[in-house]
């Protein structure tokens, strides 16, 4: 397999950012509901990276996630971390916008892309998991889909596009640089 | 002999850069060597660096001219494994270099990288590790166990393990204190010497280099080679102060003194002479009198919560309005600890801190920052804007000083503090493409434009050059004319002289003392055990035979600050 | 280490389970998973999880996380039964074709022996799936997961990249917290007392200088990692790593035993579910 160094090290770090936001940032919304952000890193590291890092980020990240926790691993949602985390992926490339801006068109292929990957991943595939490995009733998963979707999505549509908009201006553009 | 690292009229341009970081460099390195690559922060050190390890043109984007060659092929020809069989570089950040989870996977990184066998893997890495001094059982720790100066250790054993020609350390003082840099200059003059490598040290820290012998000083301005000489020889000429750069403090106090420059042990007696003439001439300022006290820490205990030992323990200490204090000490002695305790970061398990006799211990951050301001180690932890502008602007239009400001206003603060920090030129680029001395400085801008009354500067000269860290020094001790206290955490010896006249002396969790700063580097037990180190002042005057050497150094710096 | 910020931490000990290898023991959790997962026979699940508590002691485990590990677990299942209950209180008919009425509670809720059955199950089998990856990470030390991934057959720069995820873990969660209270020393806001989206907005704020400063740590590390050789061949050797003995051998056959189990039963079964009501 063809992957370079630094995505390698982007997959390591990505994971242990992906591990801090969804284990220790979370914050309460209203009563025993939380929203977390590590989605939102998910996105960007994709985009940045590349499917295949998303893949292993989702992965690795929540395997350790649900490792601290320490009564055990939630198989079918980590799947679906890592499909998710390769959907985002294919949303948009960072390398198309590197030397240009973060314009209103690709904010908006950002926003409607996470939001159909993350409906196929928690409104799809998550509940469609639970079924075939636990034969969970279908209402029960769907309806635990929808809320893990609506989460998600909002959290990786607001805070994914921010961050991708303040890196990109963050960066310098090729020969941009000169003392005023 | 022929060199073996040779540069001819190389040029190289940044993808980003319209100027070129380098221009027209002509070098050669001969083995055996020990050169030192000193010039101001931005001046291509580092780049200069990439280009012998090869991460320039392998890694860094950008274009290039003339020919750089290591044992005579061209390093672009070559990939960055070829080359990194001869060229071994320790960088400066000890974080990013340890990539093993333990020292001793560290250590062996590049031997399961060259698919060495497990048997003898082993075998060289507990040799490499004897080489640096490492015990066997310490390359059982990880990262987070080590100590600054321990960690160091590891990173050299990483490159020793292979036979590497050359060794290439950029900026391994950085945040190291002083007497383990001390020993870490030592350790690699002791390799050198057994091993025989080529060794390339970039360091802004020249005094501490020079503890040990160094063949050549190349020294670099704008991209440029502008000086390739004996070290005894720059310090002879005035290139250093003209290129903006710190020269060791005996070579000043020789040249105040108007006499020959030598290495301290073999001075002439007609320079010692000049030197006790000038002592007997200048007289020695009297310690300032003590204002109002304004913080007051009692009693103050700490433990982080995944600790098992105090962080910090037992801490009384009062500091009065309009004092420039110092906070000194080993590596993981606690400062920025105190710091963060200060400003209500973290909360103490014991005591209290007072405000002008106001008992803050239980105000949050944000009720604190607006009276105190705090410049963190890691100028990366507070940069939170794409640009430098809206960085620094970020605290006035978050009110945090409670003031409400038009546009208008706030720009023109914002710029005016931008101008201090020599960062006006550079108001409009993205923070990405700032050096690290340049990234701190645009931290220093944020606080200091909230105009606190307490500002604590976390290492505020890491990375500096002489010239940047004096103008923002000048403009610090301006403010503390106007009532402001300054503390400052630093590892720097000659900052602590220069401006801080009192200073409290942290090791291990403990404050050890609490004294004028021109006494306490001439007390040689109390900075062994808080890994200090007396300047290269103490010894002129041991040599000259000046017995009060605290008296000698405050006249010293008394010239310096009225030049 | 990462389990150093978590619950459970890898002590050293001298069991059998401590002296596997790491990759033999990744192959019986993948393998004994698979099997768990595969079948819905009472059976082989109570087997399975019977094994998987039998690990836990035999790896030493203490019984005080133990104790908590499974209380947790019990709690969560607890939960799960009611909602999925509320939510399909006829699943169990529907699997098993039959229905024998025990009593009836209110409206449409029913109890029914199928139901009781099909419950019990679903939450036998969580117990088998669950706690099982514990075990290996209670008894395999951090240093050997990438070497044992690299083992049974993952490429090794991924394997290698899970060791960075533990060897980062800790930075960044140090810097996290650092980056969140210098933010707040300057006006940024999270806490209850703002609008939600000004949280939000503030939370971006804070993640900001995190990525960046991982972009910027990215960049170094790859360097670094590459100046000592990092990626230069095809493989690599490992310097925690250990070589198979008899013992992982059987472990992984014996765990192979059990998909091979999972399989049959599907056709002795002539479906996933073993049906006691036929
Ligand atoms: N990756 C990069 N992209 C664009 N410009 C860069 C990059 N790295 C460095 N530069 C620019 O090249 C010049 C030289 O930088 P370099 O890092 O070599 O300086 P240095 O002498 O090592 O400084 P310091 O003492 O602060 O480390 C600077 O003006 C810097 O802005
Ligand atoms: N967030 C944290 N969590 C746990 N331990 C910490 C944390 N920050 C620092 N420590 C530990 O507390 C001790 C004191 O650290 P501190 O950063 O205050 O030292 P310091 O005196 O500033 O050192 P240096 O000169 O290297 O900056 C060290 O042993 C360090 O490892
Ligand atoms: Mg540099
Ligand atoms: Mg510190």
């Amino acid at each position: 397999m063809n992957l370079n160094v630094k995505t390698i090290v982007a997959i390591g770090i990505g994971a242990a950012l992906f591990f801090v936001l969804g284990r220790f940032a979370v914050v309460p919304v209203f009563a025993n509901t939380n929203l977390s952000f590590q989605y939102a890193v998910l996105a960007f590291f994709a985009v940045l990276f590349g499917p295949i890092a998303g893949v292993l980020i989702g992965l690795i990240g929540h395997i350790l996630i649900d490792m601290s926790w320490g009564w055990g691993i939630w198989w079918s949602w980590i799947i679906v971390s890592g499909v998710v985390g390769c959907g985002f992926g294919f949303v948009v490339r960072y390398a198309k916008i590197e030397q240009n801006d973060f314009t209103i068109p690709l904010i908006i292929r950002f926003v409607i892309g996470t939001i159909i990957v993350n409906l196929i991943g928690w409104g799809l595939i998550a509940p469609g998991l639970d079924i075939l490995i636990y034969q969970q009733p279908v209402n029960h998963v769907f309806t635990q889909g929808l809320f893990a979707f609506v989460g998600n999505a909002v959290t990786t549509a607001v805070v994914g596009t921010l961050l991708l908009f303040a890196y990109n201006k963050a960066q310098p553009k090729a020969e941009s640089l000169y003392k005023e | 002999m022929n060199p073996l690292i040779e540069f001819e009229n190389y040029t190289f341009k940044y993808r980003a850069q319209i100027e070129p970081s380098l221009v027209d460099i002509n070098l050669k390195i001969y083995p055996g060597e020990k050169i030192l690559i000193l010039g101001p922060s931005g001046s291509g050190k580092s780049t200069l660096a990439s280009c012998i390890n090869g991460m320039i043109p392998f890694a860094y984007k950008g274009t290039f001219s003339g020919s750089c060659r290591l044992n005579g092929l061209e390093t672009a020809h070559q990939s960055i494994f070829d080359l990194s069989k001869t060229v071994g570089t320790v960088l400066q950040d000890t974080d990013g270099q340890f990539v093993g989870l333990t020292a001793g996977e560290d250590i062996a990184f590049s031997l399961e990288n060259n698919c060495t066998p497990l048997h003898e893997m082993t075998s060289r890495v507990s040799k490499a590790a004897q080489m640096t001094g490492l015990l066997d059982e310490q390359l059982k720790s990880s990262p987070f166990d080590l100590s600054g100066g321990q960690k160091q250790r590891v990173s050299m054993s990483g490159i020793l393990v292979d036979d590497v020609q050359v060794l290439l350390f950029d900026e391994p003082l950085a945040s190291l204190d002083p007497a383990t840099g001390e020993q870490a200059i030592d350790l690699i003059h002791q390799i050198q010497q057994t091993e025989q490598n080529t060794i390339i040290i970039i360091e802004h820290r020249l005094e501490d280099v020079l503890f040990r012998p160094i063949d050549r000083i190349i020294l670099m301005k704008d991209g440029r080679i502008i000086a390739d000489v004996a070290p005894l020889e720059l310090l002879a000429s005035n290139l250093l102060r003209e290129t903006g750069l710190r020269e060791p403090l005996y070579v000043s106090a020789l040249k105040y003194a108007n006499a020959d420059i030598q290495p301290i042990s073999s001075l002439s007696d007609k320079a010692k002479q000049a030197v006790n003439n000038w002592y007997n001439a200048a007289n020695p300022p009297t310690v300032p009198p003590q204002n109002n006290p304004l913080l007051k820490v009692e009693n103050l205990h700490f433990t982080y919560p995944e600790t098992a030992t105090k962080t910090l323990q037992n801490i009384n200490f009062t500091i009065t309005e309009g004092e420039i204090l110092s906070v000194v000490g080993t590596n993981g002695a606690g400062k920025s600890t105190l710091a963060k305790l200060i400003c209500g970061f973290e909360q103490p398990s014991e005591g209290k801190i007072f405000l002008r006799n106001a008992d803050v211990t239980s105000q949050t951050i944000a009720e604190r920052a607006k009276q105190i301001g705090y410049v963190m180690q890691n100028p990366n932890q507070m940069i939170c804007k794409p640009l430098i502008y809206d960085e620094v602007a970020l605290g006035l239009t978050n009110q945090v000083n409670s003031e409400k400001q038009t546009p208008a206003e706030i720009r023109e603060q914002v710029e005016a503090t931008l101008e201090i920090c020599g960062l006006y030129p550079f108001r409009n680029w993205p923070v990405s493409a700032l050096s690290y001395g340049q990234k701190k400085r645009v931290t220093i801008a944020s606080v200091l434009v909230l105009a606190p009354k307490i500002i604590i500067l976390d290492e505020p000269t890491a990375g500096q050059d002489y010239k940047h860290y004096t103008e923002i020094m000048k403009f610090l001790q301006k403010l503390q004319s106007e009532g402001v206290t300054i503390i400052l955490i630093t590892h720097d010896m000659h900052l602590m002289l220069e401006y801080a006249p009192r200073a409290l002396v942290f090791s291990k969790g403990n404050l050890l003392a609490d004294m004028p700063s021109s006494d306490l580097l001439c007390n040689p037990i109390l900075s062994k055990t808080a890994s200090l180190k007396e300047t290269s002042l103490f010894h002129l005057a041991a040599e000259c035979n000046i017995s009060d050497a605290p008296a000698f150094t405050r006249c010293f710096i008394e010239r310096e600050i009225n030049s | 280490m990462a389990n150093r910020t978590a619950g459970l931490t890898y002590i050293e000990k001298n069991t059998p389970l401590h002296k596997m290898t790491g990759g033999a023991k990744l192959l019986m959790l993948l393998f004994m998973s698979l099997a768990a997962m595969i079948t819905f026979d009472t059976r082989l699940l109570v087997v399975l999880v019977v094994v998987a508590i039998s690990l836990f002691v035999v790896a030493k485990m203490p019984i005080k996380e133990m104790k908590m590990i499974f209380s947790i677990l019990a709690f969560i299942m607890a939960v799960n039964l009611v909602v999925s209950y509320l939510f399909s209180p006829e699943e169990g008919v529907a699997i098993y074709g039959s229905r024998t009425e025990l009593f009836h509670i209110i409206g449409r809720y029913y109890i029914t022996r199928e139901q009781l059955f099909y419950q019990l199950n679903v939450t036998i089998k969580y117990f088998a799936i669950l706690p099982l990856a514990m075990v290996f990470f209670v008894t395999t030390d951090s240093s050997e997961f990438a070497a044992s991934l690299n083992a049974i057959g993952v490429n090794y720069k991924i394997a290698y990249s899970v060791s960075l995820a533990l060897r980062y873990i800790p930075s960044v969660l140090r810097e996290y917290h650092d980056i969140s209270q210098a933010q707040q020393a300057r006006g940024i806001d999270i806490s209850k007392n703002v609008k939600l989206s000004k949280r939000i907005i503030g939370i971006a704020t804070i993640m900001f200088p995190l990525i960046i400063t991982s972009i910027d740590k990215i960049d170094r590390i790859a360097g670094a990692m590459e100046l000592r050789s990092f990626g230069k061949h095809k493989k690599r050797t490992w310097y925690k790593a250990r070589p198979f003995k008899k013992l992982d051998y059987a472990a992984v056959a014996v765990s192979l035993l059990f998909i091979v189990a999972a399989v049959l039963l599907n056709f002795v079964n002539g479906g996933r579910f073993f049906n006691p009501f036929s």
